[in-house]
């Protein structure tokens, strides 16, 4: 484990950015986001980014390939190139789970070589979570704040970083840090874990249970009555897929710039009528349907899929984003019979 | 870094030839710029086309494997791509990647099997990779029978090649019915559901059906009455799709995604899903 001096912050990011792009949360306004260091930025000290770091690997949009087009003539150009390395720091336990439930998804066979990019080349510098906020409630999928994963976990107690290289990347970054930072015991962060694990367990969400769904529960949740009264008032605006770090569904558009056609790649929401819309019919008709396949996909399907683990990590993003207040939370208390 | 292909980058296809099978309905065939199949298939796999500029869609690969030399596609103008590839010229590019889906068990299940096809309309566009599949390899199979419907005589997709080549083999019964009469037509004419009852095929039969979902619905209905077990019975599904390899997430029916899981399911692993396609 090493460690630096929170006033000498600005030395470790400069550091790293010799060798790596830095990003890192960063207050701009009204919201935190996840913008690439320099001199002149400061790390948020906001409990957590309004926005998770999903976007520097899975972009809102990004062109997939080019075409141009001749007559009858088609020209496809590949547009990727390789990534340089980044390192993305701060990011808290609940995200650092986010990208393993995306990895499942997109580096499955066949790999999406996009993200596949962006992730072979990315060092994630975790960050314990001091100040939990009310609407978190990532322990109820298993995830500790204490203990942060990604490549290296950090935590700041005493007016120190600490760090510890958690996997052969984090280990490397750590060696090419070690000029700037000292060496540090474990048992230097153990009182600020018991904190952080205290003030978690007293967060109002903490007895939140996950036990009633998972893997195989299709048939017990699908016809549930409840699905009714909880998506009664759904706007259908989108807003819950757009702050998740875990939603992953995507739509690909063509676009004429007048010189060449640019496919693109954008985020989409299960919750807008058009997802499924097709010529051939409509499989989900009301917005108790697209409701249902959000949270039945978070809680059932996803489960079902990847060895009973969640698509939800507690980030509590949507609590705050919904504007009319229903959330995953209150899904599952109704639907878990609390 | 060099990249391995991406599934979502396709590859370009020419269009050597275009067959009007009736009014709203084409068959393509589709080669590569060298002359060759874009890559190889098994029947009831399906394929991406796309015209740059316009979007793309997922098709069902008509054309049977063993045919080494191109693939086609019987389309139904019904949509802005469709339209689009309808008006297509020969010796137009498009692009094209796959194959995706799961396909009918044509080696493993069906080996051995007396074959039982159900399709109504375009349905039959699935249908005809694997009855061509079996065909090849006759001595595979056992009887196989055909019900074909359509509104009209002039709706019946690849009438030449079913009057000339499917109803002239031996151990092939070719069943064709419209809906309504019509001066020229000779055959049966009635609903695809009824004439199955009709012709009260025997349960011991594989059947694999695909047409619009009101003909798939009465038709199951009518198998279970005949008494077919309902792992002996296929079909496949068609939902949006935008990636083809299971992570865009508009095809997802319950946990499986119709694009990667599918399209062909058999009728007991479809009773498992939700009623959401």
């Amino acid at each position: 484990m090493r460690k630096i001096s929170l006033d000498r912050l600005s030395a470790l990011f400069g550091a790293i950015n010799e060798s790596r792009a830095l990003y890192l949360p960063v207050d701009n306004g009204k919201t935190t986001s996840y913008e690439r260091w320099d001199e002149n930025k400061k790390l948020s000290e906001a409990p957590n980014s309004s926005r998770s770091p999903k976007d520097l690997f899975f972009p809102q949009s990004e062109e997939l390939m080019e075409f141009k087009v001749d007559g009858k003539k088609i020209e496809i150009n590949d547009l990727r190139r390789e990534s340089g390395d980044f390192v993305v720091f701060g990011v808290r336990a609940c995200d650092v789970r986010s990208l393993d439930v995306l990895d499942r998804v997109f580096l499955s066979e066949p790999r999406d070589t996009f993200y596949e990019n962006r992730r072979e080349h990315a060092t994630i510098m975790s960050l314990a979570c001091g100040r939990p906020r009310e609407t978190c409630f990532c322990t109820a999928f298993g995830i500790d704040p204490s203990e942060p994963q990604g490549d290296i976990a950090c935590w700041t107690a005493n007016g120190a970083l600490y760090m510890k290289a958690v996997t052969e990347k984090g280990k490397t970054l750590e060696a090419a840090l070690s000029a700037v930072t000292e060496p540090a015991d474990e048992g230097e962060i153990l009182e600020e874990k018991a904190k952080i694990s205290e003030r978690v367990g007293k967060l109002p969400l903490a007895s939140l249970k996950t036990d009633a769904f998972g893997a195989g529960k299709t048939e017990k949740f699908f016809s549930a009555p409840e699905w009714a009264e909880l998506s009664e008032s759904c706007l259908g605006c989108g807003s819950c897929t757009y702050v998740c770090p875990t939603c992953q569904c995507y739509d690909i558009k063509d676009f004429n710039t007048g010189h060449c056609v640019k496919r693109l790649r954008c985020w989409d929401s299960c919750m807008y009528s058009e997802f499924t819309k097709m010529s051939a019919g409509q499989p989900r008709l009301t917005q108790l349907e697209r409701f249902r396949q959000r949270f039945m996909h978070k809680l059932v399907y996803y489960p079902t899929n990847n060895d009973g683990m969640f698509s939800c990590v507690g980030c509590g993003r949507c609590l705050t984003k919904c504007p009319i207040g229903m959330n995953i939370v209150k899904v599952m208390k109704k639907l878990g019979g609390e | 870094m060099s990249f391995r292909n991406d599934p979502l980058i396709p590859v370009v296809g020419v269009v050597t030839d275009i067959r009007i099978d009736t009014p709203d309905v084409k068959t393509f065939r589709v080669v590569t710029p060298d002359g060759k199949k874009a890559f190889e298939h098994m029947p009831g796999q399906c394929a991406m086309l796309s015209i740059p500029g316009i979007g793309e869609a997922m098709f069902s690969i008509t054309s049977s494997p063993t045919n080494t030399e191109y693939m086609e596609f019987s389309i139904k103008k019904c949509g802005c791509v469709t339209d689009w590839l309808h008006s297509m010229e020969v010796g137009q590019e498009i692009t094209i990647r796959g194959p995706y889906g799961r396909p009918f068990p044509v080696d493993t299940e069906f080996a051995g099997k007396d074959m039982l096809f159900i399709a109504g309309g375009i349905g039959l566009a699935p249908l005809r990779s694997v009855i061509n599949y079996c065909r090849h390899y006759r001595d595979r199979y056992g009887k196989i029978d055909i019900v074909y419907g359509s509104r009209s005589m002039q709706d019946l997709v690849d009438y030449r090649e079913i009057i000339d080549e499917w109803a002239a083999d031996a151990g092939v019964d070719v069943h064709l019915t419209i809906d309504r009469e019509q001066p020229e037509w000779t055959g049966h004419v009635g609903f695809v559901p009824n004439y199955v009852k009709e012709l009260a095929f025997s349960p011991d039969k594989t059947a694999i059906l695909c047409g619009p979902p009101i003909m798939i619905k009465f038709t199951l209905a009518g198998l279970m009455e005949l008494g077919f077990d309902k792992t002996q019975v296929y079909t496949t599904l068609e939902l949006r799709m935008k990636c083809g390899i299971g992570k865009c997430g508009r095809c997802n029916v319950g946990a499986k995604y119709v694009c990667k899981d599918g399209p062909v399911f058999r009728l007991d692993e479809l009773e498992e899903l939700p009623d959401e396609y």
